[in-house]
């Protein structure tokens, strides 16, 4: 068992700066970049609809209406204004693709994202360290992922739109007078100019609201996760008051985000209120002067109103940006993360089909940031032994399982099976001949067929049926009421502890590994039938290579050689009467286990 | 129909939702609905200020050829002291908006959460994690969506109010015919509420299955990676990412089609007016001004109405989140408690009597049938002090019995009774307060070593260091990096299975209960450490001068079982044999077999060397 460690967690991605997330996101969903250009182009169609309201108003004010001191012509009112029906028409249908595709390539490309994060999460080493914070790994492939596509769709819709609306108002408004495009961009420039200080604030300000939220839902997970703890020491109300707080802190948080978002976004009206007078007063002055018409002051007026909107709505996809930046960063962080132990894939070499021997070189580990558990293992272990290992809680045996079922890699030295480093073995020869039984058993909300063929995905319920005939756990199964129908609940919940190691073990044997590696493997199972077992694993592991832990001394009775652990190293190694005979660490134990036997 | 869930969402039911979020958020409410109205009525009044600039200033200016200062600088202080007391309306809008929208979620995250603790364990046992973390989360954020656009919508509905009646005011004719599009922007919402609906409802339930697989898949993370089952877990998450893939991408094509009506339906109104307006005023029935206030009023309330459009966007998956959360808060059948009092430690050891209990398990698979009872018959007394092994083959209901002794269950038939009182009718808190169970499969709390040990006690470090060595996890938690303050869980700082199991059994012996149960919990632990572990529990009692608590241990180990008082021999969920171990090992070959197991397998095999053939 290994000692309390302080490993790696997942990157958060704090670090990561915002273009460099975006970059990355898109790397990661390639989709997203699908057709973009199109996209754009419908962007850029759909936004000129925004001005044929404006330019219809002025040219119907102008020539229509003869405000120019002509007389008004109904002919080319009528014209123009279908004209414009035909162009809010077009820019519609223009706004309905652009959209749809937003749509299609977010909801595309964040279910690759979703997926590929998933996967990750299985490739990290932290899930089998760590149990206590899945609940916030789940908020990454659900929440954080929807937080980004909300954003994806309607930030990346308006941040189009925005920027359109604001280029397509500028290039009218040069048209009509340059003075006074000149004075609408000096009274927004203040804004823009500060807005990479709120960009600073607002990401500040939503990365704590991210990351609120991870502590807020691992903090509801404790009363559906612990229910059984909970109840049994009756401390709801302390449970209650811990999620009170971790949800108080999530609504400040969020609370306080939406403070400063309402007051940039604020910002944008008093730059157009500053504007328009602007607009009006300099447009007098050079009106006075001769330089611009009536009709083009008054356009102005509307013309601003088009550039405000934008400039608001950009103030407000810049605060949503940080929130879904900040979702993103995390997810993007699970695939940044490491997956230290990698699969070689097509690169690597396939363990042949034969009874395996193990050689352990130099052999050395530790957590990432805590001391070495494992000193210089340097043993070699011959095809078709069946090896106890045993040595005092935290004296380093489940990590040797896990470097042996490379659930982990060793920090220093090789672990070889055939001859052949591990790490150049490919994952699914490697999962295929050698299997681990951990001690917990976990089973999947499903059927009892469907968890053990889990083994092997193949089997048939005469395989099954086979399978647990092997291991003499036939009575077992012929006593449960439905037989492979029934539902084993939560987790294998509905079965009982030791249920669920049978479980396990039933679902090796289909897998029919030439290394087998059990890891406190029948620790829950009561001593007859635990005997019972192991003598049929014995039968069963017949000219393979098995390799168990446990702590009751039988097993390592029974089994060809010992391998005594103590403190990270192999202290002794033999059959069990010689070091029964050499005392030691060994002698030390057993005899400690006989006076556990009471004998 | 049968789900809840499954109903369509109208817009009744989406205006439902809001009203109990304004009717338990009325001063927040209305402090953003003035805002909001502040702010409408200023959009109005800046037509106005442009209008009133025109005809005093502009217009004068251009035909006098001059520019007068004076009325400048009244035409810049209008505008920007509209614009900024729009600003004003804005900030209360949003900032108001957000907190009625954050306090509702708070609040009812609290009450699901609230929920969770009360509905017992039966109820939890059928209802996967994932589906009830994303209740509490996901859900209940659906629900209070609409609110973030809810004030600017309702300031929208008194802007348009005001704008409609100066638009009638200014030119009847002109104002019907561009009111025309207000109708049809009602049926459109109409029509799309109905289209989305389901489409809404399913992605919600999706989200939920994804949650579900997610933690599902996570925590079976090790028997995963075992069986190199990665590609077919992410298989099976994917094709639910698809799904919902596919049904957001149709939602959206909807989406996509009544965003842009929405927004052209104002504007083709606009194009209609100055159409007629010209005419009209080429026929003397309408004024220039009056055209151009009209047509500019129309474009005013184009925006708004939009907000309209966005509160109806976000209405079905509000109501389906707020349909599904109201499922959690209308579950019954919580745990009662009585009234009863049970003397807690210091009262010395208490007496428990197990009095003719039978129980099934609710979702022991058996869904449609009876379900079969997993105990049976289950009657015995723990005299007070006295310590009893409850022994029996695998899966014989010696846990099921364990969690009926601390009521996460209630027995179907009979009683559990401490000190003579039916744990049914002790208040809530007595229970935990007299009795501490070490289960077989521990959970450890998102907490520091401290808060996971003393959990709502306030003890001072010595004792919870005392109850750690006994416990035998002195060494390991002194070697964590903030020993006591080590926060377990967070950032991959791991236990192993043994070390966890320690924890849990701190954490019961600090109460100093006056009955101990510990489920097989010393199974991940090796005889050594457990040996130090059940001479610390008879050492800890001695040492306080207490006596020791009752003792009811499940366990397989002989060391164990011997120094019991009592064995109490369960076999398929009914008591098979009591007694003294000496007296089962002579009269009943069954408990022999079972506890002598390892033995007879090597008398076949016997060994040279220490104390091995001393039997």
């Amino acid at each position: 068992m290994s000692a309390p460690t302080t490993g790696t967690g997942v990157d958060t991605g704090e670090q990561i700066g915002a273009w460099e997330t975006i970059r990355a996101g898109i790397r990661h969903s390639p989709e997203l970049r699908e057709g973009f250009a199109v996209t754009v182009a419908f962007a850029v169609v759909a936004t000129l609809g925004r001005v044929v309201v404006p330019i219809a108003v002025q040219q119907t004010l102008d020539r229509g209406l003869g405000s120019d001191g002509r007389a008004g012509d109904l002919g080319f009112t009528v014209t123009m204004l279908l004209v414009a029906t035909a162009a809010l028409v077009l820019t519609g249908v223009a706004s309905y693709f652009m959209t749809a595709r937003l749509f299609r390539t977010a909801e595309r490309g964040l279910a690759t994202l979703r997926v590929k994060a998933f996967r990750h999460v299985h490739d990290l080493p932290l899930l089998t360290q760590n149990s206590e914070r899945r609940g916030a790994l789940v908020s990454r492939v659900t929440s954080d992922v929807d937080q980004v596509s909300q954003f994806l769709i309607f930030g990346g819709v308006i941040a189009i739109i925005s920027i359109g609306q604001i280029t397509v108002a500028t290039v009218v408004m040069l048209f009509y007078s340059w003075q006074l495009t000149l004075v609408v961009w000096l009274c927004f420039a203040p804004l823009f100019l500060s807005l990479r200080f709120f960009q600073r604030k607002l990401s500040a300000a939503y990365g704590v609201v991210r990351q609120q939220v991870g502590a807020m839902l691992s903090a509801i997970a404790e009363p559906v996760v612990g229910a059984a703890v909970v109840r049994a020491y009756a401390v709801e109300a302390r449970t209650q008051r811990r999620i009170d707080e971790a949800i108080e802190a999530n609504r400040a948080a969020a609370t306080r985000a939406q403070g400063l978002t309402a007051f940039s976004f604020s910002l944008g009206g008093v730059s157009g209120g500053l504007a328009n007078a602007g607009v009006l007063v300099v447009g007098v002055w050079v009106g006075v002067a001769g330089d611009v018409t009536l009709g083009v002051v008054l356009a102005f007026a509307f013309l601003v109103t088009l550039f405000v909107g934008p400039v608001q709505m950009g103030t407000q996809v810049l605060t949503d940006a940080q929130n879904a930046i900040a979702g993103w960063r995390r997810v993007i962080g699970i695939l940044q993360t490491p997956a230290d132990v990698t699969d070689p894939g097509a690169d690597g070499a396939p363990l042949p089909h034969r009874p395996v021997d193990i050689t352990f070189e130099h052999v050395g580990f530790a957590y990432p940031g805590g001391e070495p558990v494992l000193h210089d293992i340097d043993e070699h272990i011959a095809a078709g032994t069946r090896v106890a290992v045993v040595g005092e809680t935290g004296s380093g045996k489940s990590t040797l399982a896990k470097l042996l079922t490379r659930l982990m890699d060793p920090t220093t030295g090789r672990v070889l099976l055939d001859g052949i480093d591990l790490r150049r073995v490919p994952f699914d020869s490697l999962r295929r001949r050698v299997v681990l039984v951990p001690q917990e058993g976990f089973l999947f909300d499903a059927d009892l067929r469907a968890n053990l063929r889990y083994g092997r995905l193949d089997a048939t319920d005469a395989d099954l049926l086979a399978a647990a005939e092997a291991l003499d756990l036939a009575d077992w199964l012929a006593g449960l009421p439905r037989g492979l129908d029934t539902r084993v609940g939560q987790r294998g919940e509905s079965l009982s502890a030791g249920e669920r190691q049978l479980v396990a073990l039933i679902r090796a044997r289909l897998a029919d590994p030439d290394l087998l590696v059990l890891d406190e493997a029948t620790s829950a199972v009561d001593p007859e039938l635990e005997m019972r077992i192991g003598r049929a694993l014995e039968r069963l592991m017949e000219g393979r290579t098995s390799v168990s832990i446990a702590h009751r001394l039988t097993t390592a009775e029974n089994a060809d050689e010992v391998l005594v652990f103590d403190r990270g190293r192999i202290v002794q190694r033999g059959p069990h009467d010689r070091l029964v005979a050499e005392g030691g660490v060994y002698g030390r134990l057993h005899a400690s286990w006989v006076a556990q036997q009471g004998r | 129909m049968s789900a809840p869930t499954a109903e369509k969402a109208t817009l009744r039911d989406g205006f439902a939702v809001l009203g109990v979020a304004i009717r338990r958020e009325p001063w927040v409410f209305t402090w953003s609905t003035l805002g909001s109205v502040l702010f409408g009525a200023l959009t109005v009044a800046d037509a106005w200020v442009l209008g009133w600039s025109t005809e005093r200033f502009v217009i004068p200016s251009f035909e006098d050829g001059e520019l007068k200062p004076g009325a400048a600088i009244a035409v810049i202080a209008l505008f920007v002291g509209v614009a900024i007391l729009r600003a004003v309306g804005i900030v209360a809008r949003r900032l108001g908006a957000g907190i009625m929208q954050y306090r509702m979620q708070a609040h009812y995250r609290r009450a699901v959460t609230r929920k969770y603790l009360e509905l017992p364990l039966a109820w939890h046992q059928r209802h996967p994690t994932g589906q009830l973390l994303s209740n509490a989360n996901s859900d209940v954020e659906a629900a209070w969506m609409p609110i973030a656009p809810l004030p600017m919508a309702v300031g929208t509905v008194a802007m348009m109010v005001v704008a409609i009646v100066q638009m009638l005011l200014a030119d009847l004719v002109l104002a019907l015919t561009g009111l025309i599009a207000f109708p049809l922007v009602i049926v459109v919402n109409v029509l799309y509420q109905r289209l989305q609906s389901p489409l809404m409802t399913r992605a919600q339930a999706l989200r939920a299955e994804l949650s579900e697989i997610a933690h599902e898949s996570f925590d079976g993370a090790m028997v995963v990676k075992t069986l190199g089952r990665e590609a077919e877990e992410t298989d099976r998450f994917a094709a639910r990412a698809e799904a919902l893939r596919d049904v957001n991408i149709r939602s959206g094509r909807l989406r996509s089609v009544f965003d842009p009506v929405m927004e052209s339906l104002p504007n083709l109104a606009v194009l209609v007016v100055l159409a007629l307006g010209v005419q009209r005023y080429l026929a003397g029935d309408s004024a220039a001004g009056d055209v151009v206030t009209v047509a500019y009023l129309l474009t005013v309330v184009a925006f708004p109405i939009r907000s309209l459009g966005w509160l109806v966007a976000d209405m079905p998956r509000s109501v389906v989140g707020f349909r599904r959360v109201s499922a959690v808060l209308g579950e019954t059948g919580q745990m009662t408690y009585g009234e009863a009092s049970a003397a807690g430690h210091g009262a010395g050891p208490a007496r428990l009597e197990v009095a003719d209990v039978e129980f099934a398990h609710p979702g022991s698979g058996a869904t449609d049938a009876e379900p079969e009872p997993l105990l049976r018959g289950i009657d015995f007394t723990v005299e007070p002090g006295r310590s009893v092994a409850l022994v029996g083959p695998t899966a014989s209901g010696k846990s099921t019995l364990t969690s009926l002794l601390v009521r996460a269950v209630d027995p179907d038939r009979g009683a559990v009774r401490l000190d003579g009182t039916d744990l049914r009718a002790l208040a809530h808190g007595e229970l935990a307060g007299a009795v501490a169970l070490v289960p077989q499969t521990t959970f450890v709390f998102d907490d520091t070593v401290r808060g996971n040990v003393a959990l709502d006690l306030d003890l001072d470090d010595a004792t919870i260091w005392q109850a750690l060595r006994a416990a035998q996890a002195e060494d390991f938690v002194r070697a964590l990096p903030a020993g006591l303050d080590t926060r377990l869980g967070e950032r991959g700082t791991s236990l192993s299975g043994g070390q966890r199991q320690r924890i849990a059994l701190a954490r019961a012996l600090v109460r100093r209960p006056r009955l101990l149960i510990l489920d097989d919990a010393t199974s991940a632990v090796d005889p050594e450490v457990e040996g130090r572990i059940l001479a610390a529990l008879r050492d800890q009692a001695e040492a306080a001068g207490h006596a020791p608590p009752t003792l009811l241990t499940v366990a397989y180990r002989k060391a164990t079982i011997a120094l019991a008082d009592e064995v109490v021999y369960l076999a398929d969920g009914r008591i098979a044999d009591r007694g003294t171990h000496q007296e089962l090992l002579a009269r009943n070959p069954d408990y022999a077999r079972l506890v002598n197991a390892y033995e007879v397998e090597l008398e076949p095999r016997p060994v040279a060397g220490s104390g091995e053939e001393e039997r």
